[in-house]
């Protein structure tokens, strides 16, 4: 058997900042949530590690979705960049961070979407890259489109780009997604709504940035991403715990 | 102190960005000693979902993790990642290769071996999380303190995977009948 092992610094909670599992704005909710209250799962050896991927997971060009095909896609080209940082403000280095979004009139390339609007046979929409050891990510890309869907009447999803991180542990996995500034579309959209911290929301809109434009080649935006902090309070609680035992 | 980014739904189209080709493979495709988990994911009406993505995490056979916040330190095994992600095929199937982690240190005592999994698809506004235990460690699934810590025999029957010809199988029921104990992370 595994001996004792010290015990380990979990990661703040952060109830209240997450849609709920039941939502029921957002259609597709309505089987998918569970019914029992989710239990308390404690941060333990598992929780507190986590897969440390790396640059042996991105391509050389994996960060620049214009150009992974012969010729250059359609529409805005954008340079989309920030931090991923915890909520200590510590940067969060070398860790992976994936994107994924439809083109720029926001159809995308998966065989689920055919609604009538034209592929770009030069855009995949998806990228993949590693923060350097401050923690900075940078994507450049194109702008997507909005795009229609069925879950009420007249639907349109607000212009976003998926991603996921991993940040240093189990515990700060996050997939989300980036939304630009004064898009009009917030308003019906449930995915939006369905945060319950107005304040909340508007940590997913990225900043228009144009310090970081190019001349005569893209515009840019800024997008900070914030994963858990750490807690040092739950260890000296859970070694209390072990002590009254 | 900084507040944290809110969660949004991978969607329907995560299959674009999410799947890796040796995804399924925490353990190198071919290697020896590895099992198959494999599972599907229903939804409350008993349904397949057809549109999630399974990830796994978990200790190496002998409880160690390849992670410096380890306080043991970090182990690396060859051809183990640890970590599996495997989409949901039309009938809600997934399946991850790797090998049968070893007990984990609490505290408090010592948990049984485990594997923490997270759950996302198109419907669900953040992951769920939950962990798969092995038939075969009756013994060590009684002490464990996680599922010790549920109320009924019921719901840690639903943590525990069952024994199949390559593996184990884990079913996760979304919600109704059955549904799989899920848990705040
Ligand atoms: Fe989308």
């Amino acid at each position: 058997m595994a001996e004792d092992a010290p015990a380990v610094p979990g990661y703040r909670r952060d109830p209240g900042v997450h849609p709920p599992l039941d939502y029921p704005g957002y259609k597709s909710t309505g089987l998918r949530h569970p019914e029992r209250p989710l239990k308390v799962l404690p941060h333990l050896l598992t929780e507190v590690t986590g897969p440390l991927l790396g640059e042996d997971r991105v391509g050389p060009l994996d960060h620049d979705l214009t150009r992974r095909h012969e010729g250059e896609p359609m529409g805005q080209r954008i340079i989309v960049h920030g931090r991923v940082l915890d909520a200590d403000g510590r940067p969060v280095p070398h860790t992976l961070v994936e994107i994924w979004q439809a083109n720029a009139g926001g159809r995308y390339r998966h065989k689920g979407d055919n609604w009538p609007c034209p592929l770009d046979p030069n855009f995949t929409g998806v990228g993949r890259t590693v923060t350097d050891g401050q923690g900075r990510y940078s994507f450049t890309t194109i702008r997507p489109g909005a795009y229609p869907w069925k879950n009420h009447d007249n639907a349109w999803r607000p212009a976003h780009i998926h991603f996921s991180l991993f940040g240093r542990a189990f515990t700060q996995r996050l997939v989300t997604q980036m939304y630009f500034p004064g898009d009009p579309l917030f308003f019906q959209d449930p995915m939006w709504n369905s945060i319950p911290d107005p304040a909340a929301r508007e940590r997913l809109v990225a900043r228009y940035d144009h310090e970081r434009t190019e001349p005569e080649w893209a515009l840019a935006y800024a997008w900070d991403i914030v994963l858990r902090g750490r807690a040092s309070t739950v260890f000296e609680h859970e070694l209390a715990l072990e002590d009254d035992d | 102190m900084e507040p944290t980014t809110p969660s949004q739904t991978v969607g329907p189209y995560l299959h674009i960005g999410l799947p890796w080709p040796d995804g399924p493979f925490a353990l190198r495709e071919g290697a020896p000693g590895g099992v198959w988990l494999r599972g599907t994911v229903t939804d409350g009406a008993g349904a397949p979902v057809a549109d999630a993505l399974i990830e796994t995490w978990q200790a190496d056979p002998e409880g160690r993790f390849d992670h410096p916040d380890d306080p043991r330190g970090a182990v690396r095994r060859e051809g183990f990642r640890g970590f599996g992600r495997c989409p949901t095929d039309g009938e809600g199937r997934w399946g991850v290769y790797t090998l049968k982690p070893g007990p984990v240190p609490g505290p408090p005592g010592v948990q049984a071996p485990h594997i923490d999994v997270s759950v996302f698809a198109r419907g669900m506004l953040h992951r769920t999380v939950t962990r798969v235990y092995f038939p075969d460690e009756a013994e060590a699934n009684a002490v464990d303190p996680v599922l010790s810590s549920l109320d009924s025999p019921e719901e840690r029957a639903t943590l525990i995977a069952q024994e199949t010809e390559d593996g184990y199988r884990f079913d996760i029921r979304l919600q109704g009948e059955g549904e799989t104990v899920f848990f705040d992370i």
